[in-house]
């Protein structure tokens, strides 16, 4: 399956590599070099490759091109989807997903990728199992493990791996028990009909089938329980609304911008870390804007205007008003770019959904429950 | 930005072995760049006995190796170390010897014998790591080690271990495709596993192997089926694969009734006009040619995998629900297959990987199955934040979807996308305006008026690509376009793009009759530009001339001469060839003149219009979900999806013999716990047995039908389950002790489940199996009728005869059996009444007690181990009768042996020790009891109802042994007789089953 994993960082170095089988040279990334070449933009560089001998099926995490090596048939979201959990596992070890974090532990890395596949097949990939192999670093741990030579790996031989439930250690104790759930709704622009579920592993799709009810043993630590889609054919109150004029005038290197941000049916709860992201047309040389409240970046390069708005105040609302500055003589841009919108609100789920009751069986302790609601912006795009 | 200069660098690094290692990359922190160590400092530290030091010249190795870095001449200091007691040293050394092995071929071999002991040792997860780097090593002198390790791991009691052993066949056969035969035996074996643990990893290697050999399937397909749910789930991608491919080679499609149903309501929602014509035109063939077929029945186990997968689109993984999408495109019929649609529209808001490769599926099943994805037509709309592949992606689905109705909507969704800044997207966009034009007669007007604004757009591409589609589409109706060419005719001054102009030019050429006046006036413009022009152009001014030439010489005549004596020493020689070719056509010369007279016909025939079809069209000849598929190629290994079948085949073949065995597994023991939490629908092996286990479970009585239907084999097998429970009651107990003990073990675990209908089992299955039958003693009217039916059952029992054996050797680490404990009280009251009730039988004729007169081999329990008793053994059974002496006492039956070689005297009861109303009746002294001889003595004892233990001492002349006997509840009952009437209205009174 997975014959090979390469690393490469935005500046095409590859600074770590992982062979499940044979060898095989780097020069294979040649090809990817290639296609990215030809992509021009990160984000459009295929996804799989195909090159005389092998295919390349990458991903593009937290500025990491992750390519695999594949020599034959595989399905492609197969290899895709491990990758993800790749970068999630180091995510979820080192804090980050970055080239740095990855170098400086870059054995245990190596040891993770190796219980992760056997022969390019995964084998262990249950963050609850790896943990019990290898132990992520502490600042504490690397300070004694530097003292006293002592390993990260568990000295203990790990028994997850033998479960029915792979997602949940065996024995785990603590001295507090607590669940807490975070409903956590992120509103698309474009909503449509009918809900749709998916669910991590423990969920028995049975008992959902019949009674609605999420019957699980819950995995140890954090992780998410259900992604859910909801919608409803009368349009879901929409938390904001924008109000837009950005123009630009023909044979002249200036245009307008003017943007105000104002609530709307949110429910008598605030509305908070709001950000708006505009990628402004590549004629644009700068901007020169002065905001009511909160600050503005605008990178001149990838031309994205970030305007960092924090929370609305329904007496005196965020605006953020200016100048453009063209490029002379080019011809004026035709689209006004759009707007996306990022947003939080606390406690609240905007579809309605409530965790109504937590039982909890076959254990004699009670557990502390808490629920926490947010409901926050997905892909908001305001055209203008 | 260049990669290159980084690249070759790396490559220098690890050309020159033992070159110093200096972290050429300063950005590369952490504690192993900082102090990169010469290779003899390395094989210092690593001959030192500091595991400390160990450790950090292993993790400064490992480090070299992540980085691509050669380390391979520390190889002997390394693989010294194989056996080092630090298991962090060791892991690092298995990734180096994994790492390097295939290069130090000798040297490796050092390393084998720690990973033979290893593979011995008591510890499963040792054995598994054990055979794990063993196989990994790809040292081809090691193949016969590796197949014997594989071999006795896949016996492994652990599964754990077997689910390495899998992992290691396709090593095996990578390394040596010679020992296909030998691994396949091994696969088969493993195939038949029932952990959840194995399944995924074994159908690996089958697919990597051997997926050819679909007939090692049959037998597990159901079993496979209803693991699936518990399956982890990259176990779960590759079975659904692998039998949605083996669906294809045993099953009827479903499509084939479909236009017997022609009204079915859901296929009118769905299916719109072009689904009914596009349909898979084998299929409609074989419905139409075989019209007297009988009608289509869906065969239970196509059913069975429908319906186990589909909870499986709501997996958290894109890939689970890909496989189940592609699953139901291939197999499920027409209306079902709707239920895809919501799970693959939910992963679009996974990462952007994941959105490319499930919108080119939906792009492939869009255009077979448009109406499925209709309702979530909004759900495809673009952002501009998408990235371009996204974005052409989304677009090809839209226009896949647009029809009569929705086309306004589509339309104007896609006059937004016009104007993005993402001219890529623009071109794609313009494509598909055309696209929707030609397939949807009504919008063609409105879709050219569209596209020839655009004409006037100041973004040259955008024009260009207008040109070439309104090109395309003008070809459908010339006639009435007469302005629309001269519009573009006019272009030709500012437009730039080759395609473009030479989509202009041909129009003009084609319908030069429309535009008489400006044709030639292109022509000439042309004719000046001609050598500046891109080759693609060149030839379409040949042409324009070639045409102008035979419809209006007159004007024309000179100028044609002079563009095709230009072209005449053109360098390209394709127009050259043209202009030679074009001239002997067109101008009249005095040899030939044949051809020249046609010209006309030749150079203006109507021409059919393009037609404007997807990319995606007939994708899914390849298995949706596939590499291939997304290459629109054969990929490596891609196994062909096979067309359906025209006859089923045999579907007894997935029949499983042995039901019961796979009841005893270690597994089903281990996971009694989970079990019911997880899964619903129990049964593993087949279908049957599932309708036992599990009454509520709507899949175990569906599939039980469907074994009826498929022959009576299955039905036989449930009879030789309750077979073997009459067994104990009516044979005699000359079998051997070992033999007791496993059949009572296996009643122990089957009667739960078997309680609720224990009482309706059949007079002909109360037969007993090849052993004991001759050693009957009596002989009843009803064991006259016996051999017969016996005769008939052989076959299943002979075969499960060997499979039992082999399994109860699982059981016994499993269920520790009484007899290893002098004392053992069933501790478990549910299991020990199942044991009781067993022996329970109804007839229709009152038993002659006579008949169960000794019942001596049932329930044999040990009172006292013969290494405890120093040679004297001692079991007990209850007959179940009443004690002669005393009603309200049970009468046990008790078995001296002596296995010592001096006999024992004086066997007799001690001064027992009992609570409070219980009393014993004991058996009389034995006086004597030679070496190697048995004796059998009765002695009764009054439990008072109670569960409580007899406690007493057994007593020898030289020793005395403590023991106690605890009875089950069921034998402290007594026994009726009633007829089953009897008992069926007994059992209503109480309110049973």
């Amino acid at each position: 399956m997975i014959h090979s994993l390469f690393l490469i960082n935005c500046s095409g170095d590859i600074f770590l590599e992982k062979h499940w089988k044979s060898v095989v040279s780097q020069s294979v990334c040649d090809y990817f070099f290639e296609a990215q070449e030809k992509a021009a933009d990160v984000e459009n560089v295929p996804p799989v490759i195909s090159t005389p001998h092998h295919y390349l099926i990458s991903i593009y995490r937290d500025k990491l091109f992750f390519v695999s090596v594949i020599q034959t048939e595989v399905p492609p979201l197969f290899v895709i989807e491990f990758l993800h959990r790749v970068a999630d596992t180091f995510q979820d070890y080192f804090g980050e997903c970055s080239e740095a974090a990855i170098k400086d532990n870059v054995v245990i890395v190596y040891e993770l990728l190796e219980e992760m596949l056997d022969n390019g097949f995964p084998l262990a990939t249950e963050s609850n199992i790896l943990k019990e192999l290898i132990k992520p670093p502490t600042i504490l741990r690397s300070v004694v493990n530097s003292i006293t030579g002592s390993s990260n790996v568990g000295d203990t031989l790990p028994t997850g791996q033998l479960s029915n439930i792979p997602w949940r250690r065996a024995g785990v104790k603590y001295t507090n028990n607590e669940a807490y759930f975070d409903v956590v709704e992120e509103i698309d622009a474009i909503i449509d009909k009918s809900d749709d579920v998916s669910f991590h592993p423990c969920i028995r799709f049975k008992r959902w089938e019949s009674e609605r009810v999420l019957s699980f043993i819950p995995p140890d630590g954090n992780f998410r329980l259900i992604s859910y889609r909801v919608s409803s054919q009368n349009l879901v109150a929409i938390p904001v609304y924008v109000k837009h004029c950005i123009s630009f005038k023909e044979n002249s290197s200036c245009g307008r911008f003017d943007i105000t941000i104002g609530p709307k049916q949110n429910m008598g709860k605030t509305i908070e870390g709001i950000t708006v992201t505009v990628h402004m047309p590549k004629v644009v040389l700068n901007m020169n804007l002065t905001p009511t409240q909160g600050s503005y970046t605008f990178d001149p390069v990838t031309k994205v205007l970030t305007w960092d708005v924090g929370k609305i105040t329904p007496q005196k609302l965020p605006s953020l008003k200016g100048l453009v500055n063209l490029q002379s003589g080019a011809p004026k841009p035709e689209e006004n770019p759009s707007l996306n919108i990022q947003f939080k609100i606390q406690q609240l789920a905007i579809s309605g959904l409530k965790v109504n009751r937590l039982d909890m069986y076959g254990e004699k302790y009670k557990p502390f429950k808490g629920v926490k609601y947010v409901t926050k912006a997905g892909k908001f795009q305001v055209r203008t | 930005m260049s990669a290159a200069p980084a690249y070759g660098e790396d490559k220098g690094g690890s050309a020159g072995p033992g070159e110093p290692e200096y972290g050429h990359d300063p950005a590369s922190g952490g504690i192993f760049s900082s102090d990169y160590k010469r290779h003899d400092d390395l094989k210092e530290m690593l001959d030192t006995n500091k595991d400390s030091l160990k450790l950090e010249a292993m993790k400064t190795i490992v480090a070299m190796i992540a980085r691509g870095k050669n380390a391979s001449d520390l190889f002997p200091a390394v693989v010294k170390n194989v056996a080092c007691k630090n298991i962090e040293v060791k892991k690092l050394v298995y990734v180096y010897l994994v790492r390097y092995a295939e290069e130090q071929q000798d040297l490796a071999l050092l390393s084998i014998s720690t990973f033979q002991r290893g593979l011995k040792d008591p510890n499963q997860l040792i054995r598994a790591s054990a055979l794990r780097v063993l196989s990994s090593i790809r040292v081809p002198i090691i193949v016969p080690i590796m197949m014997l390790a594989i071999k006795e791991a896949a016996s492994d009691m652990s599964p754990y271990v077997r689910k390495t052993a899998a992992h290691a066949i396709p090593k095996l056969y990578s390394l040596d495709s010679d020992q296909k035969d030998q691994l396949i035996e091994v696969i088969e074996k493993l195939l038949a596993d029932k952990t959840t643990l194995v399944a995924g990893s074994v159908v690996m290697a089958f697919e990597e192997v051997c997926p050819e050999r679909i007939d090692l399937i049959h037998k597990n397909y159901r079993k496979l089926c209803n693991l699936l749910i518990d399956v982890e789930e990259w176990g779960q991608v590759v079975i659904i694969s692998m039998l949605t491919r083996y669906a294809r080679t045993q099953f009827l499609s479903p499509t084939q009734n479909e236009s017997l149903l022609e009204e079915n309501p859901e296929k009118a929602f769905y299916g719109s006009e072009e689904d009914e014509a596009k349909g898979p035109g084998s299929e409609e063939a074989a419905t139409a040619a075989l019209p007297a077929r009988k009608p289509y029945v869906m065969d239970p186990d196509h059913r069975l995998l429908l319906r186990n997968t589909k909870p499986l689109l709501q997996s958290r993984s894109a890939a689970v629900v890909m496989a189940v999408a592609q699953l139901y495109f291939h197999l499920a019929p027409k209306a079902e297959v709707g239920v895809i649609a919501k799970a693959l529209v939910r992963l679009l808001r996974s990462h952007s990987e994941v959105q490319y490769v499930v919108l080119q599926n939906v792009a492939t099943m869009s255009i077979k199955r448009r109406g499925m994805f209709e309702p979530y037509l909004k759900s495809f709309y673009i952002r501009s934040t998408d990235p371009t592949q996204i974005k052409i992606l989304k677009l090809e689905v839209l226009t896949n979807l647009a029809n009569e109705t929705n086309t306004p909507t589509v339309l104007r969704e896609f006059q937004t996308y016009i104007r993005s800044m993402d001219k890529d997207f623009v071109a794609a966009t313009i494509q598909a305006i055309g696209r929707c034009a030609t397939n949807i007669g009504r919008v063609r007007d409105t879709c050219l008026n569209g596209l020839v604004q655009l004409l006037s757009n100041r973004d040259e591409l955008v024009v260009a690509e207008s040109v070439v589609v309104i090109k395309k589409l003008l070809q459908m109706q010339p006639a009435q376009h007469g302005e629309i060419i001269k519009h573009l005719a006019k272009l030709t001054d500012n437009i730039q793009v080759p395609m473009a102009r030479a989509s202009i030019l041909w129009l003009i050429g084609e319908y030069c009759e429309h535009v008489p006046k400006i044709a030639p006036d292109v022509l000439r413009k042309m004719a000046k530009s001609f050598t500046a022009e891109e080759d693609i152009v060149k030839l379409q001014i040949i042409n324009l001339a070639a045409k102008l030439y035979l419809t209006n010489s007159k004007q024309t005549k000179l100028l044609t001469q002079y563009v095709l004596s230009l072209a005449k020493y053109d360098q390209n020689y394709d127009i050259r060839d043209r202009a030679r070719f074009t001239r002997q056509l067109i101008v009249p010369s005095e040899q030939g003149g044949a051809l020249s007279r046609h010209a006309k016909k030749l150079f203006l025939a109507p021409k059919p219009a393009p037609v404007l079809e997807s990319s995606f069209k007939d994708r899914d000849h390849f298995q949706l979900g596939s590499l291939s598929h997304l290459l629109n190629a054969k990929a490596t290994g891609y196994q062909e999806l096979p067309d359906w079948p025209e006859e089923a085949p045999d579907p007894s073949v997935r029949n499983v013999e042995v039901p019961e065995w796979t009841k005893c597994s270690n597994r089903e023991k281990r996971k009694e716990k989970e079990k019911p939490f997880y899964s619903d629908s129990e049964g593993e092996s087949g279908p049957t047995e599932s309708a036992d286990s599990d009454p509520e479970s709507e899949s175990a009585s569906d599939s039980k039908s469907s074994s009826e239907s498929g022959s009576g084999e299955s039905s036989s097998e449930s009879d030789s389950e309750d077979q073997e429970e009459e067994k104990g009651r009516s044979s005699e107990s000359e079998q051997s002790e070992e033999e007791g003990e496993k059949r009572k073990m296996k009643k122990k675990k089957k009667v739960p489940e078997g309680q609720g209908e224990g009482s309706s089992s059949e007079e002909d299955s109360d037969s007993s199996s090849g052993s004991s039958e001759s050693e009957r003693t009596s002989e009843t009217e009803e064991e006259q009728v016996e051999p017969a039916s016996w005769r008939k059952k052989t076959p299943p029992s002979g075969k499960s005869a060997p499979v039992a054996k082999e399994i109860s050797l699982l059981d016994l680490e499993d269920f520790t059996p009484p007899s290893v404990q002098p004392v053992s009280p069933p501790t478990i009251v549910s299991t020990s009444l199942a044991t009781d009730l067993e022996g329970l039988t109804l007839t229709d004729s009152p038993l002659v007690p006579s008949l169960l007169s000794p019942v001596v081999g049932v329930g044999r329990q040990e009172l006292l181990h013969r290494v405890a008793g120093e040679g004297l053994a001692v079991d007990y059974t209850f007959s179940r009768q009443p004690f002669s002496g005393d009603p309200h006492m049970v009468s046990v039956h008790i078995h001296f042996s002596n296995s010592s070689d001096t006999p024992i005297k004086g066997l007799h009861v001690g001064t027992p020790k009992l609570p409070a109303g219980i009393s014993i009746q004991e058996f009389p002294e034995i006086e004597s009891l030679a070496p190697g001889e048995s004796v059998t003595a009765v002695m009764g004892i009054n439990f008072c109802d109670s569960t409580q233990a007899a406690n007493f001492q057994l007593c020898t002349q030289t020793r005395q042994f403590y023991v106690s006997i605890q009875p089950p509840v069921g034998e402290l009952m007594a026994p009726v007789f009633m007829s089953e009437n009897e008992f069926k209205k007994e059992q209503d009174l109480r309110g049973g089953r």
